[in-house]
């Protein structure tokens, strides 16, 4: 997800905050993130029995292209396309009246729809869990899937919903000070995911 | 965009694409099973109506209603009260109720400006059209059909286009609204009229003006025909309405001398016989449904972009004390962390 | 000696050099330099400018019918502040001034009042309606003595009826006083014809309305050989006829509005009905033409059409909106601001166009005089340095539509004099 429910998740939502002072340091480069691609599609394949009636749903704008690249390496380990698609969760936020109204993402549900199939949401990083139960509630005004898995790049930790990752690339314990970017290729011109720090301490504007 | 729709002037190009590629999204969702979004749940919008106007109360209506807002409609017509009073009584009754938004349509031009100004309410106003002046979610409407049935896809404006807005000019709240918002988004409008019915002084319109609609059709992208009331003969803005259809009608035979790509607009409702003949408005080429159909996915971007932004008033910090109390609204523009 | 006396000490007599002027009683007693002030209540005026009472050809005082908005005795104190002497208040009241009774009722108002004289306006036609000639000369006859007849407000639009009473005023030195709107040419008129409104969608107000009544009346007057008056003249093409007729000889005088003068249709872009008035704001080049036209003399004088509104016919939607401003206790201000501060007249001329002229159009005896021992003792009392912004709240009058709220403008009537007596003292009516 983006900066999606980083104002929910208890951080100052004024942009300037989010301005790390000292120089990001990189968690995972280039070929970590494909290997962990390579090892979710596998864990998926492996769990859903074949993956054949898998959808991939990403959430905009980062987990769009993960979702992809995950379709890609499943086709080449099960030989048939997996159908993938796209879910904006902005109208499904709960914290869309804290900031500027946004412009929305595409939501791209493949032909076949959701209806009876194994949803695979994607999404780059996983912190409060709000973008998430967002997209389960915009999943449940699609259709009706068989089931919902959640795969994600990272982990950071600071939960505050009961919700946890099906799929985890990388578990990277974090502290609330500690800002994660994940960088693709697709939207970036590179691949990588930075750990930072705040300008702002998260508790320094009580 | 600001916090009100008053006019389509106060658009900029950026926040009239906005407003269209928004729409695009919205329209989707007429495709889904559940053709509700919970966007502004416990928000309300009250359809104030100073003037009959069933087919654009009903599309603020559902679009209010997609977007999960609650939807009081309070029509003012044929009230007793003076029209003054009852507007700004009116209007201290809704703030009262706790309005978040006012889409408002009313005879007098400039009424939706100053229930936006007076200080009499604190919501969103919404003009559906006021007197002669103007009719800016009309306007958007038909850019987004044009922009669709011309093959442009998000993110981009009319640049280029040509259209021709024909008709009653100077009593239509449709054209003004138009002439603003397509030459914004950098389409070129010609407006064809008789003499009697172009306002004065529009040569500082951003708009040409011409009297003849012949000589129009060959290079018009989109023919908008307006309606023209029967009643404006009596004024005697023009002879006949045999006259009127003869020189300013669209009919087949013109129809035909238009560009294969473009397109005839209404906004409806139509008088067949008067501006339009049958064979026109039945053709393909007339997109005067697809106008009904975007009109609901454009006032349901333009619902939630005026409200679903900050509103420091009801921040919830309860669930986070790290919450920044109040959060003044951030720049519009995303942030790059990931959270 | 009973006889209340005052000396105004140091005041620049028509904006010329300073002297004194000792009233005594309601008389000029004597100007000069450095007058006795043995026994007079001293006014130091220290270089303030001293005019003749200011006379207005053109308000709306309200009573009876509209006490809501304003009175005889709450417009005429409002006319003090603002340094009149004498007001002529319009015939558009509830019931219409169309008889002597009426007439005579604001005439006594306005008597019993005693801060300004009034002179009532009566009606042309009977309830203002267009159609049959009031009682004109019974309202001339009776003791409100009225010479200014108008349906002010409305326009004697019927070719016939405006010359038959052009004709019969004739008989008693009357002159009438035209409000020249064409009706048909005005039917949902809301602001000026033009740029503005095209772009705002209000219904437009052509010129022409104004100066084809204007032209059509001005050869009716010179065919009848009448003398006309020509009220709010608002637009560069009617100074143009003006000055035509005026160039033929023809008995024609003109006024022009201190709103006209100074403000254009560009206001009404902010929708707020205090800009609502009847004729229309004009464009730019109009205002030119007026201030020009009210200089060279083109236009005789300045009339306020003071038109007192309550609150909630402003506070509303545009269309819903009465026409019209207050103006008595800002007019002042806004000639020194447009015509005096920009060089295009002197004090001298103020005081023929707001006191002198009007009077004699008016043939109002005993005002518009001149500053000189044994004329009457109306006088004004001008500080023109003075700086400030108007704020409604304090206006005398019971109405607060004024479009100059908020505005630097300058110039305060520190004393007004009604036949030796003081109607406002440093600022205040007494």
């Amino acid at each position: 997800m983006d900066s999606s429910s980083e104002g929910a998740a208890g951080v100052p939502v004024d942009g300037s905050a989010a301005v790390p002072t000292p120089p990001a340091r990189p968690v995972l480069e280039a070929p970590d993130i494909a290997r962990v691609l390579t090892r979710i599609a596998h864990e998926i394949v492996e769990r859903a029995k074949g993956a054949d009636d898998v959808v991939l749903l990403g959430v905009p704008t980062r987990g769009v292209h993960l979702a992809q690249r995950l379709a890609a390496k499943l086709q080449e380990i099960t030989g048939h396309p997996v159908p993938v698609g796209s879910l904006d969760i902005t109208m499904y936020r709960d914290d869309l009246r804290m900031r500027p109204a946004r412009a929305l993402a595409r939501t791209e549900i493949p032909g076949d729809g959701i209806e009876g199939r194994l949803v695979v949401l994607v999404d780059d990083v996983l912190f409060s869990g709000r973008t998430i139960r967002a997209a389960l509630d915009a999943l449940g005004d699609i259709g009706r899937p068989r089931a919902v898995q959640l795969a994600v790049l990272v982990d950071r930790g600071h939960r505050e919903l009961p919700i946890r990752a099906d799929y985890v690339g990388k578990n990277l314990p974090t502290s609330l000070r500690e800002t994660v970017r994940v960088r693709l290729t697709e939207e970036d011109g590179r691949d990588g995911v930075l750990l930072g720090q705040r300008a702002t301490a998260p508790t320094a504007e009580q | 965009m600001k916090r009100h729709l008053i006019s389509a002037a106060d658009l900029s190009r950026d926040d009239a694409v906005l407003i269209l590629d928004t729409a695009e999204e919205m329209g989707r969702v007429a495709d889904r099973p559940i053709k509700k979004l919970p966007t502004l749940r416990g928000r309300t919008v009250v359809n104030l109506f100073f003037e009959d106007s069933t087919r654009t109360r009903i599309s603020f209506e559902a679009a209010a209603k997609r977007l999960s807002a609650d939807v009081i409609n309070f029509s003012a017509k044929g009230s007793s009260v003076s029209k003054g009073e009852s507007l700004k009584d009116t209007a201290l009754t809704l703030e009262a109720m706790g309005a978040d938004a006012v889409v408002i349509r009313h005879h007098d031009s400039g009424a939706p400006h100053r229930l936006a100004t007076s200080g009499w309410i604190g919501g969103s106003v919404v003009n559906a059209g006021d007197g002669t002046h103007e009719h800016p979610t009309q306007a958007l409407l038909d850019a987004f059909t044009l922009r669709r049935r011309l093959g442009d896809g998000p993110g981009t404006d009319l640049a280029g286009r040509r259209v021709t807005i024909v008709g009653d000019i100077l009593h239509s709240r449709v054209a003004r609204s138009n002439v603003h918002l397509l030459s914004t988004l950098g389409a070129e409008v010609t407006l064809v009229a008789p003499p009697t019915l172009v306002p004065v002084r529009t040569e500082q319109w951003p708009c040409e003006v011409s009297y003849d609609l012949d000589a129009q059709l060959a290079k018009s992208d989109a023919v908008m025909m307006l309606r023209v009331q029967r009643e404006r003969m009596n004024a005697a803005y023009f002879p006949t309405e045999r006259e009127y259809a003869r020189r300013y009608g669209l009919n087949g035979q013109r129809m035909a001398r238009m560009p294969e790509h473009s397109v005839v607009m209404h906004p409806g409702p139509m008088n067949r016989g008067m501006e339009i003949t049958a064979e026109v408005a039945d053709s393909p080429r007339c997109t005067a449904v697809e106008q009904v159909t975007n009109g609901v996915s454009i006032r349901m971007a333009v619902l939630y972009l005026l409200l679903s932004g900050a509103e420091p008033a009801v921040t919830d910090t309860s669930e986070n004390p790290a919450a920044a109390p109040a959060a003044a609204p951030g720049p519009a523009t995303r942030t790059e962390e990931n959270a | 000696m009973s006889q209340h006396k005052t000396l105004i000490r140091g005041a620049k007599v028509l904006g010329d050099r300073a002297q004194d002027v000792l009233i005594d009683g309601a008389t000029i007693a004597e100007v000069g330099q450095g007058l006795d002030a043995a026994g007079a209540t001293v006014v130091e005026a220290d270089g303030q400018i001293l005019l003749p009472g200011l006379v207005d050809l053109h308000t709306h005082l309200r009573e009876p019918g509209r006490e809501d908005s304003e009175t005889v005795l709450t417009g005429t104190r409002a006319a003090a502040v603002g340094g009149f002497t004498a007001v002529h208040a319009m015939a558009n009241t509830f019931p219409v001034a169309d008889t002597a009774g009426v007439v005579e009722q604001v005439w006594r108002l306005g008597a019993e009042a005693g801060y300004c004289d009034v002179q009532p306006v009566g009606a042309v036609t009977v309830g203002l309606e267009g159609k049959q000639l009031a009682e004109l000369g019974a309202m001339h006859e009776s003791a409100a003595g009225v010479t200014v007849f108008s349906d002010d407000g409305k326009c004697v639009h019927d070719a016939v009826i405006m010359r038959r009473a052009l004709e019969y005023v004739k008989a008693f030195d009357g002159v009438v006083a035209q409000h020249a709107q064409e009706p048909r040419l005005t039917e949902g008129a809301q602001m000026n014809e033009g740029v503005v409104s095209a772009e705002l969608g209000l219904g437009g107000w052509p010129a022409v309305a104004e100066e084809s009544i204007i032209a059509r009346d001005v050869l009716l007057a010179a065919h009848v050989g009448s003398r006309v008056h020509i009220c709010h003249l608002s637009t560069a093409g009617s100074v143009e006829i003006v000055r035509w007729a005026k160039s033929k000889g023809w008995n024609v005088t003109a006024e022009v509005t201190p709103h006209h003068l100074l403000l254009t249709d560009d206001l009404v872009r902010s929708y707020d009905p205090v800009y609502k008035v009847n004729p229309p704001l004009r464009t730019e080049a109009d205002v030119a033409a007026l201030r020009e036209a009210l200089a060279d003399g083109t236009i005789d004088c300045v009339a306020t059409d003071h038109a007192p509104h309550p609150h909630e016919d402003k506070d509303c939607e545009w269309g819903a909106a009465a026409m019209g401003m207050v103006g008595l206790e800002t007019a002042l201000s806004v000639v020194q601001n447009t015509m005096v501060d920009s060089g295009l007249i002197t004090w001298n001329q103020v005081a023929e166009r707001m006191s002198f002229r009007p009077a004699e159009i008016g043939r109002l005896a005993g005002q518009g005089r001149p500053i000189a021992a044994g004329e009457p003792a109306n006088l004004t009392l001008l500080d023109s340095a003075y700086r400030g912004q108007v704020d409604p709240v304090h206006f005398a009058s019971r109405s607060r539509n004024t479009p100059y709220r908020g505005r630097d403008l300058p110039g305060r009537v520190t004393h007004t004099f009604l036949r030796g007596r003081a109607t406002v003292m440093d600022g205040n009516l007494t």
